[in-house]
This record gives structure tokens, C-alpha cells and sequence, in this order.
């Protein structure tokens, strides 16, 4: 049961970007411009680390949501998808995506948590500058999203089934408000 | 020094906002709304210090000062007063409804999962609306963010609090929307 008045129909943070529109619009226009860009890092890699960060932040919603969005960029790749999740480390990804995970995960727990350490091996293995400050964005604006979603309670559908058709939506479409109050799929 | 090279030498969330202004434009936008914006039935005062409340639990220093000062502007207080605010709230002054809208926070900070209906209920019986609740989460989870992002590229912050103090008014009045980084 949500803590506030949401739309009953709409599933996980699209009632609350229902709820408040104002606060929608730039958060909307900050994951177009961090997760929809193939610039250095694909959109996949993008979606892998958000959906990496909402598992570990055990946020139900925005992991089955990026993790499906993912699998769009993936070939249909779930079980990729759901390996990289719970155990990227040994799966078949580039070690370059490895270390960012590595970063991401770190940030998840604290800003503090990133050594020096995780930065140089990532930039050893070929990470930009702008690589590693989108990483670690990416995961900063998960531990929020995650938040946002799970403490306001917002509805999380339980049938997995749900998810791949709204991803596809995104994968489209992209972020924003044209997608979130838009007819659901299911 | 930071992580990365920012190719400026700014301090705090100023430093990343410099070097990707795309990311800078959408952050700036969320923070005026939640925290600037006049049409909000909590006071920009209470909304400053449950950012400070958040960016004090997590530990990032640049945050708590910058939005410490902010509320200590807004408060018209002194920094103790703040202070006090940060290291328990329930021992100071402030109303009962800011109280539980903290505890919300406070509950974010550790986990979506951590905010229970009774915390709700508590903030609701002291009158807090459902926007006021929302705004509360939003900000806590926002400022988990904006902590993560200065601390988790590992930012300078200068030590001196005074010279945070010197900045409140500048920013109160300027807002966050579309702010340089670089003034």
C-alpha cells in the first residue's frame, strides 16, 4: 500500500511522476541524458549499472524495470541481464564493464566507498574520465530513484510478465513524461 | 583531489556540474523545485535543513555546510542551532510536524524499505499533507544522491564553514535553477 494518495493503475515511480509532475520533468530529462546515450559507455552498459545498483538497493520495481530495459539493448538477453545483477563478476561482459560495476556498487553504499584502487583498474582497462563520472552518476541517481520508490511505497507489479512490454515502450521511446503517462501496455 | 580530471579546480558539486553541464542543467532544475520554489507549504527553511539532516547522515561534508548554511539563512539562527538540528533533532525546538517529516528522512537515508506507516501516520496526525510527505522522501532520496556523486568522485570541500555562511544569501536570493557553477 503506498504512504500517499497514488494512481492505483500506474505501476511503481510512474504514480509518483503522475503524483508531481514539476519534480518528473528534470528527473525524466536526467535519465534520457545519462542512461539513452551510446557516447563511451552503450546504452546497455548504461542499463546493466542501474539495474545492478536497484538490486543491490533490493528495489524490486526499478531492477526488474531496467534490468528488462536492458535486455532490449541485449537481444532479449534475461538471463545476461539477471547474471550481471546478482553476479557480474563472472559474467561474459567486458572487464572494462566489470571494473565500472565494481564502482557503482562501492557508490551504492557510500560516496566514501570508491578507492582510488577501483578507479585506476577501471582506467587501466580503458575508462574515460567521462565513463567513470557517469558511473558513478548513474548509481548516485539509483540510490534516489530506489528511494523515492520504495519510500513512498509505490506499487511494484509481481508478474514478471509486466515488465518486457513497458521496456520495450522505454527502449523506443526513451525517459519522460510523453512515456510514463502514456497508455501502459499491460 | 578528484578521482577524475574535472579540468577545474571548483569545489564540492560544483566541480562535476562543470565538467557535464548536460547533467548539471536537470540536477539544478530538481534541487529549485524541491528546495527553492515558493509554492510549497513547507518552508524553504525546513526543506534546507532535511537536506542537511540527509547530507550530515551520510557523512559529506560540502553538502551539510552548503545546505546547513542555507537553512541557517533561512532560520536566521546561528550554527549551533543547526548543529543541534543535525545531532538530535527531537532535543531541539523545531515543530513536531518538522520532527516526524526528519525521522521520514532519516528512514530514507537508510533504505526505501526503512520508512514504516507508523512514521506516516505520526507526520500525517502532526499535519502533514501528502505533498509535504512526498517532498520529504524526494528530498532525502535526492540528497542520497547528490552526497553519492561529490563524495563518490571524491571532490575538494573547503574546510573554512564561514565561507559556506558567505554564500547563503547569494544563493536564497539566485535560487539553484540555471546557476553558474563557476560563480
Amino acid at each position: 500500500m503506498p504512504h500517499i494518495q497514488l494512481d492505483e493503475n500506474l505501476p511503481g515511480i510512474r504514480s509518483l511522476l503522475a503524483f508531481s509532475p514539476e519534480t518528473a520533468a528534470p528527473m525524466g530529462e536526467l535519465t534520457n541524458i545519462l542512461l539513452r546515450s551510446n557516447e563511451g559507455l552503450s546504452m546497455a552498459d548504461r542499463e546493466l549499472i542501474a539495474a545492478h545498483v536497484s538490486f543491490l538497493n533490493d528495489c524490486f520495481y526499478c531492477h526488474q524495470s531496467h534490468g528488462a530495459i536492458a535486455a532490449c539493448y541485449l537481444n532479449g538477453s534475461q538471463q545476461l541481464v539477471n547474471q550481471v545483477k546478482a553476479d557480474y563478476e563472472n559474467a561474459p561482459i567486458t572487464d572494462k564493464l566489470k571494473s565500472l560495476l565494481a564502482i557503482a556498487a562501492s557508490v551504492q553504499k557510500g560516496g566514501k566507498q570508491v578507492r582510488p584502487e577501483q578507479i585506476a583498474h577501471a582506467k587501466a582497462l580503458g575508462a574515460t574520465d567521462k565513463d567513470i563520472h557517469d558511473t558513478v552518476l548513474i548509481s548516485a541517481a539509483f540510490c534516489m530513484f530506489n528511494r523515492y520508490v520504495d519510500g513512498l511505497g509505490a506499487v511494484t507489479p509481481t508478474d514478471l510478465s509486466s515488465y518486457p512490454p513497458r521496456a520495450k515502450q522505454v527502449a523506443q521511446h526513451g525517459y519522460g513524461n510523453h512515456v510514463f503517462l502514456a497508455n501502459q501496455p499491460i | 583531489m578528484a578521482y577524475i580530471d574535472l579540468q577545474n579546480d571548483l569545489p564540492g558539486i560544483r566541480g562535476p556540474m562543470a565538467f557535464r553541464p548536460e547533467t548539471a542543467q536537470p540536477l539544478n532544475e530538481l534541487a529549485e523545485i524541491l528546495l527553492h520554489n515558493e509554492d510549497n507549504s513547507l518552508t524553504r527553511g525546513e526543506r534546507e535543513m532535511i537536506a542537511t539532516y540527509v547530507s550530515a547522515k551520510n557523512d559529506c561534508f560540502f553538502c551539510q555546510q552548503v545546505h546547513g548554511a542555507m537553512a541557517q539563512h533561512y532560520f536566521k539562527c546561528d550554527t549551533v542551532y543547526i548543529d543541534n538540528i543535525k545531532h538530535d533533532y527531537q532535543s531541539t525546538n523545531v515543530s513536531e510536524k518538522l520532527k516526524a517529516l526528519l525521522s521520514i528522512a532519516g528512514s530514507v537515508q537508510q533504505g526505501g524499505k526503512q520508512v514504516t506507516t507508523e512514521q506516516v501516520e505520526a507526520a500525517r496526525q502532526r499535519g502533514a499533507t501528502d505533498k509535504e510527505i512526498h517532498d520529504t522522501v524526494l528530498i532525502a532520496a535526492a540528497f542520497c544522491m547528490f552526497n553519492r556523486y561529490v563524495d563518490g568522485l571524491n571532490t575538494w570541500a573547503p574546510q573554512d564553514r564561514q565561507l559556506y555562511i558567505d554564500r547563503a544569501a547569494m544563493r536564497a536570493t539566485e535560487g539553484y535553477a540555471g546557476s553558474n557553477p563557476h560563480k
